[in-house]
């Protein structure tokens, strides 16, 4: 079954299926190089700007800033959660995350 | 591809979602089928109606829009009855209690915690005295906000409050212009003070004077693409119009209707009018209004009054804001009282209500510095009311920091909120009250306090700048503020300057305290105002002048209030949420 992915006002959330699983203001734990070259980066997501599924993990594109370097930057495809059996189950921000390479089933 | 909202608001947008409101507060919060809860909450913003954050499901924040912050006596008491009767949470604030009412930095009213069973009888109660809440929030008109002593004010030049009234009137559930490309933020002046805030306004009108036919003709300049939000805040853009009164709402409609057409309706994060300007500047915005949205020859620019601006000006005295007491053209008075963040509790509504009928005409008005004004006060009343019990915390002589202090709504309701705001900065203006004395000839001190980048509380224009963001304190993520210095408006307007990043939300109070200290022993002279202080001075300087510190100031918001249902609550784990709930408050059990 197809699932409803959306960002929902303004960016502060990511909505799946019209509820509101991914919110911004989170700090994420992302590995070096993916944002920046801190080990790990810790990254505020400070707003969503788009979000798709490639495979069965739901990924978002999003503006953050690193809490140590300060580098501010949009990030692409930043795996958010999975869906397992048609629920989506959310990823904690605090475990290492790397963005996905991959292209396929994007849909913004 | 238009986006998902473009799709809900041609589908169904405007005064035809009233009946489907009514609807569902019929059928109750279960009746909004869960698959279209987006875009049901999406429409009801056209409505004044905000779906509440994570955590507070089914609960509505209710933004009520009177035009120049003017209401009429009758209409601010009917208001707290609404807030007494509807506006109660599941757990109490521990500063506000449980029901109170928001004075909001565009002249509004919010409520919050209400629930959508209750919307209809709150409208009805609304328009009994000629309120509404249409369009305060959504893409369309906003509230359209103006000097607040419009009419009543020694400096005014033209009549602001009959613009902005008539602006209201034309444009508030207008077809035309109910489905923008985006929020659309109308401001009108009529004085020399500048109290109008057009600069950080979509669509400005600005005093102005022009010869017309070898008269001089009084009116409105006319500037476009203001604005604070997303690190991107802009001044409104002189188009070199000048409008007569006559002609001022062609005007406002051609422009709305070239932003309708014109607006980016593909990515919302573009669409705001201020990114049309930066895209085409004002010749091109001035050809295109004249070629396309107006049937008459446009006057250029006449005479404006922008020398004289004092309003959130960054002086370090003068008025520059309607907190005293002041004398009104008519001999009356009018008595600005200062409400810190905002916020009134529903039992000191009830007082200044009271107070507002006893010793003025009952009108009370709201200003973009979040404080209140009556207006009308007979000479001899003056005293009286002063010395009303209520008048001791509502004051009209408060104490600079407190003055200062301007808070958005923050991480208690608000979704894109990284931090807890109002109660954080009430503890701040406490705590520099009691151990922060202000250099000598330092009468105003502006502190504005925004949970994010949206900058409701518009921190760019203040003296200090406090902007919610996180840092990790001894390891752990903790909530911090950036801080800007030397925003204010005025002739020549200027945004703070971020000067220090990340400060922990505990270390600030002490931040400030050094700042002060060191900026009274730097500056030239008592004349110099810290928004002249910082404009001279680089920031790698200023980041000097900073120095955060832990004082005996005690912060309870440092852990991550927006993973809580409510930061507040005795169990404040988003688990512990009672929400959804039913009309009476019982909860709804969800599936997951
Ligand atoms: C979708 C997310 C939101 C965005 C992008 C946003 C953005 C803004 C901006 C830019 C302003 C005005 C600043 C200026 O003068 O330029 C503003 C005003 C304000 N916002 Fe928000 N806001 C959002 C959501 C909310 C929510 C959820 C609340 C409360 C529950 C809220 C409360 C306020 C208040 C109190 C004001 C000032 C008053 C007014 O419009 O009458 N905002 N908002
Ligand atoms: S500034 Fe940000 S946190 Fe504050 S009310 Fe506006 S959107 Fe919410
Ligand atoms: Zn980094």
């Amino acid at each position: 079954m197809a699932i409803a992915l959306r960002t929902l006002d303004d960016g502060a959330w990511i909505s799946v299926d019209d509820s509101r699983r991914v919110s911004v203001s989170d700090v994420w734990t992302l590995s070096r190089g993916v944002f920046c070259e801190c080990e790990p980066a810790y990254v505020l997501l400070e707003g969503f700007f788009g979000t798709g599924v490639d495979g069965s993990v739901v990924v978002a594109d999003a503006v953050g800033q690193c809490l140590e370097c300060g580098t501010r930057d949009s990030i692409d495809r930043l795996p958010v959660g999975r869906i397992v059996d048609g629920e989506f189950k959310p990823y904690s921000p605090e475990a290492v995350q790397s963005t996905l390479e991959s292209d396929a089933g994007r849909q913004a | 591809m238009p986006s998902d909202v473009e799709q809900w608001k041609d589908e169904l947008y405007g005064t035809d979602i009233r009946a489907e409101i009514e609807r569902f507060a019929e059928e109750g919060w279960d009746a909004i089928p869960d698959d279209e809860h987006d875009a049901w909450f999406e429409r009801f913003k056209w409505y004044g109606l905000y779906h509440q954050r994570a955590g507070q499901e089914s609960y509505f924040m209710m933004r009520i829009g009177p035009p120049g912050g003017v209401l009429e006596p009758g209409q601010f008491r009917e208001i707290v009855e609404i807030a007494d009767d509807f506006s109660r949470g599941p757990a109490e604030n521990p500063v506000f209690g449980n029901g109170w009412i928001d004075v909001t930095t565009r002249q509004a009213i919010q409520l919050h915690w209400i629930r959508l069973e209750d919307v209809p009888e709150i409208f009805d109660r609304l328009e009994s005295v000629g309120l509404s809440t249409v369009q305060a929030c959504g893409d369309s008109w906003r509230n359209i906000v103006g000097c607040p002593v419009a009419g009543k004010d020694k400096h005014e030049h033209v009549d602001a409050d009959a613009l902005a009234t008539e602006l209201h009137d034309t444009f508030k559930r207008n077809e035309a212009h109910s489905n923008l490309p985006r929020k659309w933020k109308v401001s009108v002046t009529g004085c020399d003070e500048g109290c109008g805030q057009g600069d950080i306004n979509d669509l400005a009108f600005e005093p102005a004077e022009k010869e017309i036919d070898g008269e001089t003709v009084t009116g409105y300049n006319i500037r476009v693409g203001g604005g604070l939000s997303r690190n991107e805040p802009r001044f409104a853009r002189d188009i070199d119009v000048f409008a007569t009164p006559e002609q001022a709402v062609d005007v406002a409609g051609g422009i709305s209707a070239l932003f309708r057409d014109n607006g980016d309706r593909e990515n919302r994060y573009n669409a705001r009018i201020k990114f049309l300007m930066d895209e085409w500047g004002p010749e091109k915005f001035r050809e295109t209004l004249q070629e396309e949205f107006v049937d008459f020859e446009l006057h250029t620019a006449g005479e404006d009054l922008r020398e004289s601006y004092s309003y959130n000006a960054g002086e370090a005295d003068g008025k520059h804001d309607h907190v005293g007491v002041h004398e009104q053209p008519d001999g009356n008075y009018y008595v600005g009282l200062n409400v810190l963040v905002g916020r009134i509790g529903v039992d000191e509504a009830y007082d200044l209500a009271d107070a507002a009928d006893e010793y003025g005409s009952g009108e009370v008005r709201l200003t973009q510095r979040q404080n209140i004004v009556f207006t009308d006060v007979p000479e001899e009343n003056v005293d009286d009311l002063r010395s009303e019990d209520v008048l001791e915390h509502y004051s009209p002589d408060p104490h600079p920091f407190q003055r200062g202090s301007i808070a958005c709504t923050g991480t208690e309701f608000c979704s894109l909120s990284i931090v807890e705001t109002k109660n954080r900065q009430v503890r701040y203006a406490r705590w520099l009250v009691d151990n922060v004395e202000l250099p000598d000839g330092v009468e105003n001190f502006h502190v504005h306090l925004s949970g994010c980048t949206a900058s409701c509380a518009q921190p760019q224009i203040a003296d200090v700048s406090l902007r919610g963001m996180k840092t990790r304190k001894d390891g752990e993520p903790v909530e911090a503020l950036d801080i800007g210095l030397g925003g204010g408006l005025g002739e020549d307007p200027q945004f703070a300057a971020w000067i220090a990043e990340r400060v922990p939300a505990d270390e600030v109070p002490g931040a400030i305290a050094n700042l002060l200290e060191n900026f009274e022993e730097a500056r030239d002279s008592e004349a110099q105002s810290f928004r002249e202080f910082v404009a001279e001075r680089e920031d790698e300087e200023l980041a000097d002048l900073i120095e955060p510190e832990e004082t005996d100031y005690d912060d309870p918001f440092m852990h991550n209030t927006k993973r809580t249902w409510y930061p507040y609550a005795e169990e404040d784990d988003l688990d512990e949420s009672p929400a959804p709930a039913q009309a009476d408050g019982t909860p709804i059990p969800s599936d997951d």
